[in-house]
Order: C-alpha cells, then structure tokens, then sequence
C-alpha cells in the first residue's frame, strides 16, 4: 500500500516536471522578446520609414501591409467561413455529401502553409494575374483561415439549444429566417472569438505569402490591391536572414510589435469569450 | 419577394458549404499543372529516389531523396520529443492539476500556439542553436536535432489539446469504478484512462507529424540547409518545405527547377492528405 502511494507521488512529480519543461521555455521566450524588444520602440520606430537598407529607421510599411493583409483575409474568409458553417450545421443532412464536405475542411486545415504559398502563386499570382499584390496574399491567406472559422463558428452554432429553433420553427418561421433571427444572433460572440483567432493565425505567417505579396524593401505605403507590400513576418525573416549586420535591437523590436499585433488579438477574443460565457442563461 | 431573397441567400449558403471542397480540388490542381511539367523534362523514377538535389547545376539534378530523409530525420526525432512530454503534459493538465494551475498552464500552452513560427525559428537560431553547439562541440548548433527540438515545441499545444480532450472525454464512470476498486489515482489514469483514450492519443500523434512534416519557416531558419542524404541529428539538413521556401523566389518561373519545386510541393499535399485522413479515422473510431 505505501509502495502504490510513493509510485503515485514520484509519477505525478514526473509529469509535472515535464509539464514545467512545456510551458517554462513559452515564458522565458516571451520575456526575451520583451526585454529585448522594448528598447527598440520609439516614434521613428513605428511610424518611420525603414532607411539604410532596413539597418535603421522604421518598419512602419511593414506594420500597415500586415493590418492589409489580416483586412483582406478577413473580407474574404469570414462570409465565406460562416455561410459555410451555416450550411453545415443548419442546412446539411447527413449524407456522404456532408462528410465529404468535413473531409475537404479536414484537409485544407492540415495543407502545410507553404503549399499554400505554392497555390497561391500558381493560381492568383500567375493563372488570373494577379502578380505579387496585396490581392493575392489576402485570398491565399483567406483560404488558409478558412478551416478555422468554419471549425469555430460550427461550434458556436451547435451551442445554440435546439428548443430556441424548435419554438422558431413553431411559430411558423423559415429555416432562414431562422437562422437569421434566432440561431445567428445567440451565436454571434462565439463566432466572433474563433474568427479572431484564426485571423490573428494570419498575421503571423510567412510560407504563404512569401511568394504572392511580400516585398523585400518598399519603403513606402502600397497604393492599390495590386501593389506588392510588406509585413512584419516575412520583414523579420529578412532582418534575421537576409540581411547581414542587422542591430538585434531593431530584430527584437519587430518581434515584439509582431507578438504584441497577434496577443492583442487573441485577449480581445478571449475576453469577448468569458464575457458571454457569464451572461449565457441557458 | 421574400422568398426569392431567401432562396438567393440559401443558395449562397450552399455553394459556400461546397467551397472547401472546391478549394481541395483547385489547391490539388494547381499543384499538378506546374508540377507534371517536370516529368517531361525530368524522370519520374529520377525525381523521387535520386539522390541528388542540384538545381542548379549543368545538367541539373532534382532527386528529393535528401529532402525526403531529411523532413522523416526531423519529424521522427520531433514526434520521439513531442509525444511523451506532450501525453505527461495532457494528463498532468488534465487529470493532477488543482484548478487554478490548470488555467495557468493551459494559457501557457495556447500563447505557445500563438507565437508565429518565424518568431520561434528566430528563438531558435539565436538559443537553441548556440547551446547545441557548445553541448555537443560541434562546428554549428544548425543542426536535424535544432529542428526536431524545435519543430517538438512547436507540436506541442496541437498534441497537448488534442489528448487533453480524449482524456476529459473518458466516462467519469470508468474512473470512479476503478477508485471504486482501491487503485490509486496514477493507477486509474496508466490502466484505465490512457488505454481507454488510446484513439485519441494515435490521433494526437498523427496530426502532430502533420503539423510537423509541413512547418516551413523554423524549420529553414535552424537546420542549417544542406541538401545531403542525413547520416546523424547533430548534422545540417535540409527539409521538403524549406527546400520551396528558400528556392522558390530565385528561380525563373516556368524552369525546370521551377517545376520541380512545384513537384515537391504535390508531394508534400498527398502527405498531408494521408496523413490527416488516417487522423481522422482514428478520431472517428468509436
């Protein structure tokens, strides 16, 4: 008996400490990138051009081609993502159709991003013509967010208690009306939060927009849909390898305005999150 | 009126349904289009056991073996990490932890999901690869062991959740019968609850290679890129996916090796493609 009582202390002791070795390296990481980061934040910094081949000076066009392209994938994928969950949880039957659907988002959820960017090149860029533009980047991502805002925005519709659309039906509603009136409106905080991360998601990749937008050095705004920009993740995977004798200052610092953009985003959505979790009253 | 408003929209809501499939087939067909050219140029045979990844010499060579042995090198090292630290993890979370740690760890593992990969290869270069240098002495930390580790932490939240839930997801029943028994706790959870969660686990384990076989900018920034058939982990490699991020904007669209990288890149889906299809079956099995 006391044999089975120290197993059991020496095993969860085990599993903590490897659980410290998962989560303890996530902290030291951020507090490196903070540490080293906040000295580089500056006026110059976030609104300035980059100068002297992005040695010094700002990142400011990389800061505005990464909040176009989150814009762009998010006009995109999120009427596409929630008409799509719609259909899936409102609409479809239960049939191989159905399945088959699940399978295609299964899939396009687990394309490596760089097969993205591959796509994206072969069909935006070259097929339609597109060029590198901010055009293409935004549906190539769109299409790669598109698995997570179906997969969340299913969840917060199968939340909404089938009694509400049974009394909907009751009183002599159509299925759209609804969705649109009874089902949409209940769920709207959770489609919310999932379409924010996926969005957040977004910002943060490189493999598939390094071939259909992203430019090297640009130190200006881009002017239309068609032009070329840059942003944060592939300016940092610039700064790091491309470009010798960059000062880790100005590296840090584009990592923290990075990290910061994409942590925003994911506290707005969790708090958007707790929030209705304690005023739901079903 | 209204009902051929309804009836717009209900259609919009179909075909929005039918679009992933639409974007599979396309991503698919895009894929083949500038790939299969290759094949005219190139032997197939050639293309996936040669042993030589030259692009750009006279003639070319475009054999993705080295590239093959490198991803299966990283990913097998990454998934040996990731799948024990990943299930201790799950089970400490999910079945030891007082509450308020669970939280705490929890939101440790989701920001862990949230830092971009780029940042986290940059992490790597500039830590992980310095310590591996000077534990093991070798020339450079950019190593197929960097990018296991890497790539193991970058599975991490992926594993973690997904076991999370198939643990959670044990009838509570089970559990009470065997305390109901007199085991001890650490006993219900290694004979009751981790064989009756075993799907999910296989599942975990399979997404986890999937994620790791298709992660692309860590994994170019800390293995050091050197296209060579791998013979050690404290040796540069050089992955499938880094191979078309890190060539893919110095080539002249419709070349050979412009081509070929778009080869790779179907090889790469049916990967995936495999991979999360046997996923699913094993999350489906019940």
């Amino acid at each position: 008996m006391r044999d089975t009582r120290r197993a059991e202390k020496i095993a969860f002791t085990g599993l903590l400490l490897a659980t410290i070795l998962v989560v303890l390296p996530v902290a030291l990481i951020l507090f490196l990138i903070v540490i080293r980061g906040i000295p580089a934040l500056n006026f110059e910094f976030l609104f300035g051009m980059p100068r002297e081949g992005m040695r010094a000076g700002g990142i400011f066009p990389a800061i505005v081609g990464t909040i176009y392209l989150v814009l762009g994938t998010a006009i995109f994928s999120i009427p596409l993502g929630i008409l799509a969950a719609v259909y899936l949880n409102e609409y479809a039957k239960k049939n191989w159709l159905t399945r088959l659907v699940e399978l295609a988002i299964l899939n396009l959820a687990g394309v490596p991003s760089i097969v993205y960017g591959l796509f994206g090149l072969g069909l935006f860029v070259t097929f339609l013509g597109f060029g590198a533009s901010l055009l293409a980047g935004s549906l190539t991502l769109a299409i790669m967010t598109l698995p997570v805002i179906i997969t969340s925005t299913r969840e917060a519709l199968m939340a909404v208690p089938r009694s509400f659309r049974e009394v909907s039906f009751s009183l002599g509603a159509s299925r759209w009306q609804t969705v649109r009136y009874v089902v949409l409106p209940n769920a709207i905080p959770g489609i919310i939060t999932g379409t924010i991360l996926g969005l957040s998601r977004a910002a943060g990749e490189t493999a598939p927009i390094l071939f259909t937008v992203a430019a090297f050095y640009l130190p200006r705004l881009p002017q239309s849909i068609f032009d070329q920009a840059m942003a944060l993740p592939y300016h940092i995977y610039v700064l790091s390898t491309q470009v010798p004798n960059v000062n880790p200052r100005i590296q840090y610092g584009t990592i923290l305005v990075l990290v910061s953009m994409i942590f925003i985003l994911n506290f707005v959505a969790s708090f958007i999150r707790t929030r209705f979790r304690k005023k739901k009253v079903w | 009126m209204r009902k051929a408003v309804e009836l717009f929209i209900e259609k919009a809501i179909f075909l929005s349904g039918l679009a992933s499939i639409v974007f599979v087939i396309l991503i698919f067909i895009f894929l083949l289009r500038e790939g299969i050219a290759l094949f005219f140029h190139y032997p197939f045979f050639s293309f996936l056991f040669g042993k030589n990844w030259y692009p750009i010499s006279e003639p070319p060579q475009f054999g993705i073996l080295p590239l093959i042995l490198g991803s299966l090198l990283v990913t097998v090292g990454a998934i040996v990490i990731v799948v024990p630290l990943g299930l201790a993890a799950a089970i400490y979370v999910a079945e030891v932890a007082p509450s308020w740690l669970r939280d705490v760890l929890k939101s440790g593992i989701e920001l862990l999901a949230a830092i971009p990969s780029i940042v986290l290869g940059f992490i790597g270069v500039v830590t992980l690869a310095p310590w591996l240098k000077a534990i093991f002495h070798i020339p450079s930390g950019l190593t197929a062991l960097a990018g296991s580790i890497m790539l193991a932490f970058m599975a991490m939240p992926t594993v973690v959740s997904i076991i999370e839930d198939a643990i959670v997801s044990v009838p509570k029943s089970y559990r009470e019968g065997s305390l109901a028994l007199g085991a001890t706790r650490w006993q219900t959870i290694y004979r009751v609850i981790i064989p009756s969660a075993g799907s999910g686990i296989l599942a975990a384990v399979m997404l986890g290679i999937g994620r790791v076989i298709g992660e692309t900018m860590a994994v170019l920034m800390v293995t050091g890129n050197a296209a060579v058939i791998p013979t050690s982990f404290l040796q540069p490699v050089r992955t499938l996916t880094a191979t078309i991020a890190a060539e893919m904007g110095e080539v002249v669209s419709g070349s050979p090796h412009y081509y070929a990288l778009f080869a790779i890149g179907i090889v790469l889906f049916v990967i995936s493609f495999v991979i999360n299809i046997t996923a699913d079956f094993f999350l489906h099995r019940r």
